[in-house]
């Protein structure tokens, strides 16, 4: 998403109306009071970054699953028994080769595309790609359509069935609308990694990489450049940020 | 004579009654004929103007949440936790009570005005603090 002119002229207005006073009077018995005053220094995204993720497929085995149990521990996704509806931000798919019977192991999630078919098909501009890659869901407008469902090739998202409680702070989320990885958005911006590539290094095997793909200096672009890192379905022409080596 | 002095007597009763009836005719308190919401006191220091408040929280409130979803801008107290941690209401279970309690900070409010809200479908209604003291109407 680029930013919007509209908001940035106004927030320069609110700005420049903050530097005047307090609060502004235009017009008798009406004040503009600048909101943005407290917030007028805070980092917001910017396009100069995008976030991506790089999975060492070979570093991953089956029977580890931290990366898929630290997801549903800080988002609070509840399982009711139902596979085929619980929601599932992040999964471990099996990969076999035909001929030789080699298996693989790798987690899959939202691959935050930088073409995503979601937004592409979203009728009401609940998914959207922020400035800085991250593709999320708009819960206050989505609708619970599942168009996005159906669009995805990657079949990340999931749609919440079931009336929610006990519900974290940083990851609101409720029946009717759909749902899916956020990169951790709460962490990111706060310049954390993601829950899951933290428990990877932790508690797995250390096959996830988090970071800036447009800086050059970052881990995972230093690590993309001596190995290289492919797109899955890299055909559909989508550029998702999460890439893969050794598959 | 005797007639005059029994009207000026029930007049005196009667203005003794008036004046009894404003003194405990305040609207806030519990015998009041028109029940009135009981707000809970919060814990913090004031750090908003409640009357501007009142009229815009819900304003500001979506003014918030788009520049936060949107531009990740999330600032320390004005966010719904802010709201939340500084109103909190203490339980019997000495645990502050989610919008399930009749007594939640929201819901006092939004119950006498009988609007419907529908922000604690999806968000925490409780403080990720633990609430140390007060809270109580």
């Amino acid at each position: 998403m680029t930013e919007c002119p509209t908001s940035s002229s106004r927030r320069q207005f609110l700005n420049a109306a903050s530097v005047l006073g307090a609060g502004m009077v235009i017009a008798p018995g009406v004040t503009l009071h600048g909101i943005s005053e407290a917030k007028a220094g805070l980092p917001r995204v910017s396009s100069k970054v995008r976030w991506g993720l790089l999975v060492d497929a070979n570093k991953c085995t089956a029977e580890c699953t931290a990366c898929v149990s630290a997801c549903k521990i800080e988002h609070g996704l509840e399982g009711h028994g139902r596979v085929k509806t619980d929601a599932q931000w992040i999964r471990k798919v099996e990969l076999r080769d035909r001929g030789s019977g080699r298996t693989q192991s790798l987690p899959v999630m939202c691959q935050h595309c930088d073409e995503p078919p979601c937004v592409d098909v979203c009728p009401t501009g609940a998914s959207f790609k922020r400035a800085d890659g991250i593709v999320l869901v708009d819960k206050h407008t989505c609708i619970g359509c599942r168009y996005c469902m159906m669009a995805c090739p990657y079949k990340a998202r999931s749609f919440v069935h079931e009336v929610t409680t006990g519900q974290k702070s940083h990851s609101p989320r409720g029946k009717g609308t759909v749902e899916s990885c956020t990169f951790c958005v709460h962490r990111v911006d706060v310049g954390r990694q993601p829950a899951c590539v933290e428990a990877c290094h932790k508690d797995g095997k250390g096959a996830m990489t988090f970071g800036d793909l447009k800086d050059p200096n970052s881990d995972i672009s230093k690590k993309l450049v001596a190995h290289g890192g492919v797109r899955i379905r890299g055909d559909l022409g989508l550029d998702p940020g999460v890439r893969y080596q050794g598959v | 004579m005797i007639r005059r002095l029994s009207l000026r007597l029930s007049l005196m009763a009667l203005l003794a009654l008036l004046g009894a009836l404003m003194v405990s005719g305040n609207p806030a308190s519990a015998e009041s004929r028109v029940p009135f919401p009981r707000i809970p006191k919060a814990l913090g220091a004031t750090v908003h103007d409640g009357v501007a408040i009142r009229s815009e929280h819900m304003k500001r409130l979506f003014h918030q949440r788009d520049e936060t979803m949107r531009q990740g801008i999330r600032p320390k107290d004005e966010r719904l936790q802010g709201c939340l941690s500084c109103h909190a209401v203490k339980g019997e279970d000495g645990h502050a009570v989610n919008y399930e309690d009749p007594k939640h900070f929201c819901r006092v409010c939004h119950d006498y005005a009988a609007v419907k809200i529908d922000c604690f479908e999806c968000h925490a209604s409780t403080p990720d603090v633990e609430i140390s003291a007060g809270g109580t109407q």
